[in-house]
């Protein structure tokens, strides 16, 4: 295999991997600080426990996430030498950002979060559960920034052989960044809310601390809900609405548009093939793209067939991973409401099948943020930087296939091990449940 | 010297190097150490001193990395690049080390902690180690060509003048994390401590000698600009001062202080090594003229400007709440519920 291709399935395997630990960070996060919040508030005991116990798995969440970040930070130097000279001017500056802003704030208050409990009074140890929240949404902010650029370049122009900076704002605050920041946080939010709820609905099932887990499950079902419905509106729409404006291509191949057409239909359904590219066992609604792209069931909405075929990215597996990510937010908010409805008529918890569902459902909102991060990936090829450099130019040139194809057996190795690790320590931990009361 | 934004960044990028030096030394240290604790109480201790700090000690790591790709991204591409192997397994023992303190303490079974300790001794020395070497081949020179490429193997990398170098490292910071642990613990653990601290400081002094002679010869233009400029001996005489003072310190058993001198000795050092190289950041062995600089290899000057912003708004708050995190973990380690 060529150097390419075997750099592309490293960056894939390891961002792949990465990436299934920071949303439940933010998500969880975000939850401990409300847990916390309740707990010194209300002065109520419960939650103090309920964040012991969830602090314990954000701590190792946290671990697996911090160690194969690390490689992250590297490998744009290490795997993609030329494309770190050619857009290092702009890139570098967000990276190093997070560095100061985020990673600083996240590790340095998780110290004192988790070990600080007797140590510091309760605001300081609520603000400490604050700040490690706050830090890792702003690390989500400067690497949607950096990735943002990837996809819709701005604040730069082409001097000396690379991209170099012209407007800081321009560059931070491009075409995609805010609208991409929302969705990509807010995924974070209902995969910790499903993390909880799954969680809190085993304990219940289990008939392990049925008081705690149900205040837990009620917290987590209603932050669900909120959280998929403006997935959906606002967040998931603008950033569609976004894509169509900014980055053509890659919305006619999500979308499965491969004829230029006005009134152009959603497609709700069908299996996609590729050669010649075409839909089959469709199902859609005529003029809903083009209402939902451009407002205007008439719009005319390009298809695939009308851009250069050296342009157009890889059409199944962006249009099959969007799909799908798309049946998963329908799911989370129809699980989600369903459950509050059940809560409003306080029989939630005799449903044994809906509990069983919800822990069933823990692994799906990363699902569909592994499925989402793919689109956006994948949708952008062949370029590495929209427009401007092809993946195919942007390799290190120094790295040859064999070092790659070592580096990627290593790190499959270590990753496939602590993928175990991590499943059977969480799991373990579940099962002991929180800690008794004054124990 | 004239300090335009190309050398303020050079300095920078320096600081974060020390900072990262003087704060995960440590950890590394007291890592090293974990290997040679005697029972799984002691192994606790090691592990628990560094436990509430080590991660926010490590970003040091990550944010020097990302300042390198933003003010320097043709160092940041050459040298990964370059070093690609050795970084590859840098990863892989750092990432060791990362997990091993959360699942170390989750199972009670003394095999499992068996591999963990391994895990976090390993994923200690390994980095000192590579640290240096690291080091080493960039005062050494490596063979970058004019288009800023890195020619060399993995295994030039392992020269002996660069294992020498990363040998200083090792021992460097086992004498510093020895230190920290003595100011952590007390009774047997402590004084074994001081015993490591003040024989390692020897073998230090022994291989700083060597070393800094072996570069005299093997890489001159270290030498050559630096010798003209005052901060050269400003540094020197800090570093004499550090080294002579330090075994009369440990000795008194102000360990506080101890650690304090131990941390100007590595600035000092780190501080006359990267003037010696400026305005060079990666010497090239095969023609010096080839050498990747501070201004062959920076960004544009609007992002140095840009970052430099951010270094001065952000910096000063990261100092301000990591010094009160220390602060709040002072005193000797406690082993508790919530301890690893």
């Amino acid at each position: 295999m060529d150097a390419l291709l075997l750099a592309r399935l490293q960056f894939a395997m390891t961002i792949g991997f990465h990436f299934l630990f920071p949303p439940i960070s933010i998500g969880l996060g975000w939850l401990l600080v409300m847990m916390e919040w309740y707990g010194w508030k209300k002065n109520d005991e419960l939650y103090v426990r309920m964040g012991k116990f969830f602090a314990k798995l954000f701590a190792l969440t946290f671990a697996v996430g911090v160690a194969t970040g690390i490689v992250m930070e590297f490998q744009f130097g290490t795997n993609w030498a030329t494309y770190s000279k050619f857009v290092g001017d702009i890139f570098g500056a967000p990276l190093a950002a997070e560095g100061v802003f985020a990673f600083f704030l996240e590790s340095g208050f998780l110290g004192l979060y988790l070990f600080g409990r007797n140590k510091v009074s309760k605001p300081i140890h609520w603000f400490s559960s604050l700040m490690v929240a706050v830090g890792a949404t702003i690390s989500a902010f400067w690497i949607i920034v950096a990735n943002s650029w990837q996809q819709t370049p701005a604040g730069y122009v082409i001097r000396n052989g690379r991209a170099e900076l012209t407007s800081f704002y321009d560059a931070v605050f491009n075409p995609s960044t805010l609208i991409r920041y929302f969705h990509t946080v807010d995924a974070a939010l209902i995969t910790g809310a499903f993390f909880v709820a799954g969680i809190a609905a085993y304990l219940i099932l289990k008939g392990k601390e049925i008081e705690l887990a149900q205040k837990a499950m009620k917290l987590a079902v209603i932050f669900g809900l909120i959280t998929s419905l403006l997935e959906l509106m606002p967040f998931g729409h603008e950033h569609a609405k976004q894509v169509a404006r900014t980055q053509p291509e890659k919305f006619a191949a999500i979308e499965g548009l491969y004829t230029s057409q006005p009134q152009a239909p959603m497609v709700l359904f069908a299996v996609p093939f590729t050669k010649p590219p075409e839909l089959k066992a469709v199902v859609e609604i005529q003029g809903v793209l083009s209402w939902m792209a451009f407002g205007d069931v008439n719009a005319h909405i390009k298809g695939i067939n009308e851009f250069p075929r050296e342009n157009i990215p890889p059409l199944w597996l962006t249009f099959v991973s969007f799909h799908n990510m798309v049946v998963l937010g329908m799911f989370f908010i129809a699980i989600t409401l369903y459950a509050t409805y059940l809560l409003w008529k306080k029989n939630l918890f005799e449903k044994k099948w809906l509990l069983k569902l919800f822990t069933w459902s823990i692994p799906l909102p990363l699902a569909a943020c592994q499925l989402g991060w793919m689109a956006a990936e994948v949708g952008r090829q062949p370029w590495i930087v929209y427009g401007l450099l092809r993946t195919a130019d942007a390799s290190s040139i120094t790295v040859s296939a064999p070092e790659i194809l070592f580096s990627i057996i290593l790190f499959g190795c270590v990753y496939l091990l602590l993928g175990a690790l991590y499943i059977y320590l969480l799991v373990r931990e579940v099962k002991h449940g929180p800690e008794p009361a004054n124990g | 010297m004239t300090m335009d934004l190309n050398s303020i960044w050079f300095w920078l990028v320096g600081v974060l190097i020390i900072g990262y030096a003087i704060l995960d030394g440590f950890d590394f240290g007291v890592g090293i150490l974990s290997l040679f604790a005697k029972n799984e109480e002691e192994r606790r201790i090691h592990m628990n001193a560094i436990g509430p700090v080590w991660d926010g000690n490590e970003v040091w790591l990550l944010t020097g990395g990302g300042a390198l790709f933003a003010a320097f991204p043709v160092v940041y591409a050459t040298v990964f690049s370059g070093f690609y192997l050795a970084l590859m397994l840098l990863l892989v023992t750092l990432i060791a080390r990362a997990v091993s303190f959360e699942f170390r303490s989750k199972v009670e079974s003394s095999s499992w902690r068996r591999i963990w300790d391994w895990a976090f001794g390993l994923g200690s020395l390994l980095p000192a180690l590579l640290f240096g070497v690291a080091i080493g081949n960039i005062l050494h020179g490596v063979p970058v060509d004019t288009g800023g490429n890195y020619l060399g193997s993995f295994l030039g990398l392992l020269n002996p003048f660069s294992i020498g170098v990363g040998l200083l490292s090792v021992v460097l910071f086992t004498m510093h994390g020895a230190i920290y642990l003595a100011s952590k613990t007390d009774g047997a653990l402590q004084s074994r401590a001081v015993d490591w601290a003040s024989k390692l400081w020897i073998l230090f002094v022994l291989l700083y000698v060597v070393m800094t002679l072996w570069s005299w010869l093997g890489s001159p233009f270290l030498f050559a600009g630096s010798m003209k400029n005052p901060f050269f001996f400003i540094f020197l005489i800090l570093l004499v001062g550090t080294i002579v003072y330090l075994p009369i310190v440990i000795k008194s058993g102000k360990f506080g202080r101890a650690f304090f001198t131990s941390s100007l000795l590595i600035t000092s050092m780190l501080g006359q090594m990267a003037l010696s190289l400026f305005p060079r950041l990666v010497p090239s062995s095969i023609d010096l003229a080839y050498s990747l600089t501070i201004y062959n290899a920076s960004s544009s000057s609007l992002t140095l400007q840009t970052m430099l912003i951010i270094a001065l708004v952000g910096v000063p708050i990261v100092i301000a709440y990591s010094a009160f995190i220390h602060y709040v973990f002072r005193g000797k380690v406690e082993i508790t519920k919530e301890s690893y």
